[in-house]
């Protein structure tokens, strides 16, 4: 068993990495667990990111994290290449076991596990992955040269694929469920100004075709019902994201809050917003809290806060556990009402399950 | 430990005429979760070279060999037993997960 650390930061990402560049020069020497294959999380698979301020040029999404992760390990975090599957959060000290089955103790944790991309949920789907069915453009676009594919979702991320996959593909359906695409203004705009891509409006796929390989796909109209076909060798899913929380729901002991849809429900404690969870020591950032805005550069900012308001609680903490602490807190309650200890107290009574 | 790069040209005899099972793991070098996988197989490589060879095929040199065998998705990871594919596996997975998957030809 190794020693009790100040924090573990399980996940990586503009949130993981901004938590440990915070609490690396906080001194808290972070143990960072940037995931065995999802290390550098969901930027690793897109290619210019344009709207990360301090790029003026914009910056490739792998290079954007290399550089973080490069600049928490300049201030001294240490970085491990593996998952967290399973661990107990609540108590004073607490343990998660790594993929390798090594156990790690820490004093606080900052979750930042971020989100999954969300499957269709079709009968084929899982059959079907890998011979046609995607859900990495950057990755298998090039195998797509020259066809007629389809891409799934009209979010940014759908239409940032679709407008990649338009450097292969000979054309690209954008299958969406509304009659306007949701993505930004400006990625809409370049979508509907590339010649190669079509999109079918209020439509959703209802079945997947093809034996051994994709050969296209069944459209059901969302306000007629009325389904056609769609011959495509490729379909590319960019419905959305669901947070990654099996460690949480698996987790011993006590367990951190979520919402109905599984994010992390972090509290407030009166004077603002916090990263903190139900758990005393437990605090959670980027996509795998946020419903709303997943950004970069939103994920960035909440892992800097994750990681000042662990500092603050370990500060707390320290305070409490030293002698010197103890004996006035002793004294304080000779003296005066019993009921509640300082910093513990103040830190526990967060509310959660309260946000809309 | 680098891995050996099997191409076109010498699929058949590196990986279809081979006594050992063979995995084959489909990569490119645009492809992320290619670069997170790589290191794992190597370790397992190290660990299970006795049991199976592990050999690696850049798609974008290969193209006829991806073709073939209809790798659409990097990386993808095939094992070939006396020429045939008797397992794939599509995806960057965690090194325990790939273990439990390639459980029966490393047991």
């Amino acid at each position: 068993m190794s020693d009790v650390r100040n924090v573990i930061i399980i996940g990586s990402g503009p949130a993981g990495y901004t938590a440990a560049v915070y609490a690396a020069r906080a001194n808290l020497h972070p143990l960072v667990f940037e995931g065995a294959v999802t290390a550098g999380g969901a930027l690793m698979n897109t290619t210019d990111v344009e709207n990360f301020p301090g790029f003026q040029d914009g910056i490739m999404g792998p290079d954007l994290m290399d550089n973080m992760r490069a600049q928490a390990v300049r201030f001294g975090a240490e970085i491990i290449t593996d998952d967290i599957t399973s661990g107990t959060l609540d108590g004073d000290v607490k343990t998660v076991t790594d993929g390798e089955g090594n156990v790690h103790r820490a004093h606080s944790i900052i979750l930042a596990m971020g989100s999954a991309y969300r499957e269709l949920g079709l009968p084929r789907e899982k059959e079907l992955s890998g011979h046609g069915v995607s859900w990495c453009a950057t990755c298998d676009g090039f195998f797509f040269r020259d066809q007629d594919i389809a891409v799934v979702g009209g979010g940014d991320s759908a239409v940032e694929e679709a407008t990649f996959l338009t450097k292969f593909a000979r054309t690209v359906t954008i299958i969406h469920r509304r009659d306007e695409l949701r993505a930004s203004k400006i990625m809409a705009a370049r979508a509907h100004s590339n010649d190669k891509i079509r999109f079918a409006w209020n439509s959703e796929v209802a079945e997947i075709h093809g034996e051994g390989k994709l050969s296209g796909v069944t459209l059901r109209d969302i306000v007629t019902g009325e389904t056609r076909d769609l011959a495509v060798t490729g379909l590319f899913v960019a419905i959305g994201h669901d947070p990654r929380n099996e460690l949480l729901t698996t987790a011993e002991g006590e367990q951190v809050q979520l919402d109905e849809a599984g994010y992390v429900l972090t509290g407030d404690s009166g004077s603002g917003r916090s990263t903190r969870t139900n758990l005393p020591g437990v605090f959670a950032c980027g996509d795998l809290v946020d419903h709303t805005y997943r950004q970069a550069i939103t994920a960035a900012g909440s892992g800097c806060s994750a990681a000042l308001d662990a500092e603050h609680y370990l500060a707390a903490r320290d305070d409490t556990d030293s002698p010197a602490a103890a004996e006035s807190e002793a004294a304080a309650i000779d003296a005066a009402d019993p009921v509640e200890t300082p910093a513990e107290g103040s830190l526990s009574t967060v509310s959660v399950g309260t946000r809309a | 430990m680098a891995l050996k790069q099997t191409t076109d040209a010498t699929f058949a005899d590196d990986v279809l005429l081979s006594d050992k099972p063979v995995l084959v793991d489909f990569w490119a070098t645009w492809c992320g979760p290619c670069r997170k996988v790589a290191p794992i197989l190597e370790e397992i490589a190290a660990q299970y070279g006795d049991k199976i060879e592990i050999v690696k095929l850049d798609t974008d040199q290969n193209q006829d060999t991806a073709a073939r065998y209809g790798v659409t998705s990097i990386p993808t990871l095939n094992v070939y037993v006396k020429g045939e594919v008797v397992k794939t596996i599509v995806g960057a997975h965690p090194k325990p997960k790939l273990l439990r998957e390639l459980e029966e030809f490393i047991a």
